[in-house]
């Protein structure tokens, strides 16, 4: 899916909406022989690999699943605690599953608060006057992009590095924010919002950007080659009027 | 700025849905885009730049090894890990700079 997620923080940093859309993170299950090969730490409640990376299992991996079994923070499904099980041989040979850790609420939560201090740090570090924020960070593996409105909300969105037409779904967001929670007599404003009419609505501008911007195929075949049509900049209507046969066509 | 981008760097690799390889590239704001490269020996190589201006990941990485290295990681009167003195470097790099495709004095 090309966006991952979306975050909604108010204006003092606190995050009131989340929604994560990304496909499962790759795990990998091994079964290993006594001694383990790996070293293993506990960080934050969660037994993570702190050195031996091999077979797709990468530092900073978290064991995600004893023999089948998921592990419940740092304690197996049977309430002991994972490194003494671990590192007891009588145990072995045993089949464990190491994936990327899932964010915790908690932590969104403090990801969420920690941007928006970034936020007000890159328009401070700028070396021209009056800049915005962070408006886009960029990774290899995601982009990061946030509007703020005036009102002081931020909507951020992680997608994919090469997905375009984030702007206009920001803008969608904040509409879609506007017409749920800002009309809803029952929201109090900064407060984290429900999901009912918000998550419903903000499903569909998540299937949009994922269309490919650009010239795309019309499907009509008139006796000729495809005719090209181009997508307009700003949110295209669902369907329009191929300009050889025309029939209204997706496009 | 170095505690701006340490956070900015844990905030990311929490984030991240996959594993990265490369980390932190780069961020913009209405006015100015820094970009990041930073070696397995820790050290940091950022750059301001104008908005329009895209990947510039070689040209750090060029500053690092050609510049920095050679000039200053090989020099034995430079010590390492403190305020770089040697004017060689500052004039190499600055000319390095003023000879990329994308730098232009503007007025101002």
């Amino acid at each position: 899916m090309a966006i991952f997620s979306v975050y909604v923080v108010n204006k003092a940093g606190g995050l009131i909406y989340q929604l994560d859309s990304y496909a499962p993170r790759a795990e990998a299950e091994k079964t290993f022989s006594y001694p383990l090969d790996l070293l293993l730490k506990l960080h934050d409640e969660r037994v993570l690999v702190a050195f031996g990376q091999r077979d797709g299992i990468r530092v900073g991996h978290a064991v995600l699943a004893i023999n089948g079994k998921d592990v419940n923070g740092k304690y197996t499904a049977d309430g002991k605690e994972v490194l003494e099980y671990l590192g007891n041989p009588a145990n072995y040979p045993v089949s464990v599953r190491f994936g990327r850790p899932r964010l915790t609420s908690n932590e969104k939560l403090m990801l969420a608060s920690m941007f928006h201090s970034l936020f007000a740090i890159g328009s401070q570090l700028s070396p021209e006057q009056g800049s915005s924020g962070i408006e886009m960070l960029e990774t290899d593996t995601f982009k990061l992009h946030c509007f703020q409105t005036l009102t002081g909300i931020k909507f951020v969105v992680l997608a994919d590095p090469r997905q375009a037409g984030i702007d206009s779904l920001l803008r969608k967001i904040y509409e879609i924010y506007s017409d749920f929670a800002l009309k809803n007599p029952f929201y109090s404003l900064e407060m984290p919002i429900s999901g009912g009419g918000a998550g419903a609505g903000s499903d569909l501008p998540l299937t949009r950007p994922s269309r490919a911007r650009g010239p795309s195929w019309c499907g009509c075949s008139a006796g000729r080659r495809r005719q090209l049509c181009w997508l307009r900049r700003s949110l295209p209507p669902p369907r329009r009027l191929c300009s050889s046969c025309s029939a209204w066509r997706w496009c | 700025m170095y505690g701006m981008l340490f956070s900015i760097r844990s905030f990311v690799s929490k984030m991240s849905p996959l594993d990265m390889k490369d980390g932190f590239l780069a961020f913009q704001t209405s006015r100015y885009k820094l970009h990041y490269y930073e070696t397995p020996t820790g050290i940091k190589v950022v750059m301001n730049t104008d908005l329009g201006v895209g990947p510039i990941r070689d040209v750090l990485h060029h500053i690092y090894s050609a510049l920095y290295v050679e000039l200053v990681v090989k020099n034995p009167l430079c010590p390492l890990g403190q305020t770089v003195q040697s004017e060689l470097f500052r004039s190499r790099l600055d000319s390095y700079i003023r000879s990329l495709p994308f730098f232009s004095a503007r007025a101002g």
